[in-house]
């Protein structure tokens, strides 16, 4: 556990955010309208929280990935929505920026992001590619100065919000992965279109849908990086966004525990508190023993890669255990809320479903399982 | 312009209980949290700061060592400089004693980092509900003082038009600077801390000053100096409910005359 100074400010900082801002009737009205506040995407900002682990040069506030992890978690504890808009630009949209953006490409595209005056999304996955990103078909044909963008990119976070998009494609299809080439391509270019967004399971209030390109003309100053390097930037951008997701789900499976104690103490049956059964006490304790452990794989992935240590297999293990495990709790929370858990006016309700999707996104607990095993045998 | 703002760490007291045997305060667990009134003092001055250039604000407080947690979160929401007076023999002060040392403090800080223009404070402590130590600072300092502000209406070369808050509405006073001011919480919202003033804060220097070096002697600090003594702390047992007397106006009128004659109120 991290108890300096530095981190345990962090934390006051996005818990007293969290809790003052994200009242339960603002939440509900994102629920139902899966709209969320502008005003209070503009206090986000404010507080920082859109460039975490950007350096200062660039608008940034300077600090590293634990900080970004902590607040990560604070804030999913209580919308795990709004840490959706703090995962984006310090993570899937600024990092390809961060990683490969030249001074100008910084200077007009991620600053204003980190500002929070701008919203920018990361396009990669397709249709008919998921996880085996590397199998895109949207093209980027050079035509002078000019790349022509042909394609479709799918469940694209924030697309619908975004003014301008990360957007993968191939300028090679004979070289497959390393045929990618990475464009910042802006939103409004005549022939983008976003398609309807998705009638999600959870998350509601952070718009998702697909990304249309017919003949969009990309001028190559926006080519992000070199030719044929997209793929590596891709790779590289979610080998640490998966830490996002992994705090993402401590913070959850946090507010899964908090509730599931406070209704165990509550609820009485058979003349007793639930919570005095051990049916219940036990359940109690392997979340927490669960979730104590993957709140520690979280922050040493995040130490390893404030070290510039390799931190890739420790990001892997450390989304694809404390994202599994947010699911079990949530499971479990709701279990001991009995036929409550099943009715939308407990909170427990809508964390298990705002939750299921991180097993899935930033890379599937499969994929994960990948990464790590192909590290353990190489 | 230099702006000192007196602020104080205090328990959190939504959080803290009497113990019902002793009549002490239970401690134990409980956090501590800046100052709320003393939070609004500090975003004032850091208003001032947004909005006048040049503007410096230091913040100073009398405490045990663990107040540069607070100090420090401060510093996280703008403040250019912190000191902490941290003495054992500044232990045990009331009002009295406190603003000897605090005005002591603010005395040294004006030597090493220039007069100060404005002095701010909140208007009490939520752990001692006195109200005094900002007006006795002024006192000590032998500047003017206006306490309740609610808005600061105009800064002037050489004075300040503030609204002093009263029980029924405000009055506005113009006052000569350098002055104290102490603030209500009407006054604004503080600001949240952001990730780069924590990150910025956390290598910062808080300056520790014990009573040498801000040459107060120890029988004018602490419990020694303190004219006041607590004889024994208690919760006050609960109001009874009340009674709602009905019926029509002339009826509940008559009701209440008699119900007050009764009881010699009238």
């Amino acid at each position: 556990m991290i108890f300096a100074e530095k981190y345990e400010l962090i934390r006051k900082l996005a818990r007293e955010f969290a809790q003052k801002e994200f009242s339960s009737e603002i939440l509900d009205e994102v629920e139902e309208t899966s709209v969320f506040p502008p005003e209070l995407l503009k206090k986000m900002g404010d507080a920082g929280f859109y460039g975490i682990k950007v350096p200062v040069e660039l608008g940034g506030q300077g600090g590293d990935t634990l900080a970004y992890a902590i607040v990560m978690e604070e804030i999913a504890r209580v919308s795990p929505v709004a840490s959706l808009y703090v995962s984006s630009p310090n993570s899937l949209s600024g990092g390809p920026l961060l990683l490969s953006g030249n001074d100008e490409q910084k200077e007009a595209y991620l600053k204003p992001v980190v500002r929070g005056e701008k919203m920018l999304c990361f396009g990669l996955t397709e249709p008919g590619a998921g996880s085996d990103a590397g199998s895109m078909t949207t093209s980027a044909q050079r035509e002078g100065d000019y790349y022509i963008l042909n394609g479709r990119k799918t469940f694209i976070t924030m697309a619908p919000l975004s003014d301008y998009a990360i957007i993968y494609a191939k300028t090679d299809p004979s070289r497959g992965s390393k045929g990618i080439s990475a464009f910042i391509v802006d939103m409004n270019l005549p022939g983008l279109s976003c398609g309807k967004p998705e009638n999600k399971m959870g998350l509601k209030g952070c718009a998702t849908s697909d990304i249309i390109l017919e003949n969009v003309r990309v001028h190559k100053r926006d080519l992000l990086g070199e030719e044929g390097k997209g793929f590596i930037n891709a790779m590289k951008t979610l080998d640490v966004g998966r830490i996002g997701v992994a705090a993402q789900s401590v913070g959850v499976g946090q507010a899964c525990l908090d509730e599931a104690i406070k209704y165990a103490k509550e609820r009485k049956q058979f003349r007793k508190r639930i919570a005095d059964f051990q049916g219940i006490s036990f359940m109690l304790a392997d979340m927490a023993t669960k979730l104590a452990a993957a709140r520690e794989l979280v922050y040493n992935a995040a130490v390893l890669k404030d070290q510039n240590r390799d931190a890739s297999m420790a990001a892997s293990m450390a989304k694809y255990y404390a994202s599994e495990v947010c699911n079990e709790i949530a499971g479990k929370a709701l279990q001991i809320h009995g036929g409550y858990g099943f009715i939308k006016d407990y909170r427990v309700e809508r964390l298990y479903r705002d939750c299921r999707v991180f097993t899935i996104y930033e890379g599937t607990s499969q994929i994960q399982q990948l990464v790590i095993s192909n590290q353990l045998l190489k | 312009m230099h702006i000192i703002v007196c602020v104080k760490q205090v328990p959190d007291t939504n959080e803290v209980r009497i113990d019902p045997v002793k009549g002490t305060l239970i401690r134990d667990g409980v956090p501590s949290i800046l100052n709320p009134d003393d939070a609004n003092a500090l975003e004032g001055a850091l208003a001032i700061k947004d909005s006048v250039e040049g503007t410096r604000v230091s913040v100073v407080s009398m405490g045990p060592p663990q107040a540069t947690a607070m100090l420090r979160e401060c510093l996280a929401m703008g403040a250019d400089a912190a000191y902490l007076l941290s003495s054992r023999v500044f232990g045990g002060a009331d009002t009295y004693a406190t603003s000897t040392t605090l005005a002591a403090g603010i005395r040294k800080i004006e030597e090493v980092s220039g007069r100060a223009d404005l002095v701010f404070a909140g208007r009490q402590a939520i752990d001692g509900d006195t109200a005094q130590v900002g007006p006795q600072v002024a006192m000590r300092l032998d500047l003017p003082v206006v306490s309740y502000v609610q808005n600061i209406r105009e800064l002037k070369p050489s004075s300040v038009i503030v609204e002093r808050q009263l029980e029924d509405g405000f009055e506005v006073v113009e006052v000569q600077s350098p002055c104290v001011l102490t603030m209500v919480k009407e006054l604004n919202q503080p600001r949240y801390m952001t990730v780069r003033g924590i990150v910025d804060a956390c290598s910062q220097e808080i300056v520790i000053w014990d009573d040498l070096a801000v040459e107060v002697s120890p029988d004018q600090c602490g419990l020694k100096a303190s004219p006041t003594q607590v004889f024994r702390s208690f919760t006050p047992p609960p109001k009874d409910p009340g009674e709602i007397l009905q019926g029509n106006p002339g009826e509940v009128a008559s009701l209440l005359i008699n119900r007050l004659r009764k009881t010699h109120a009238l």
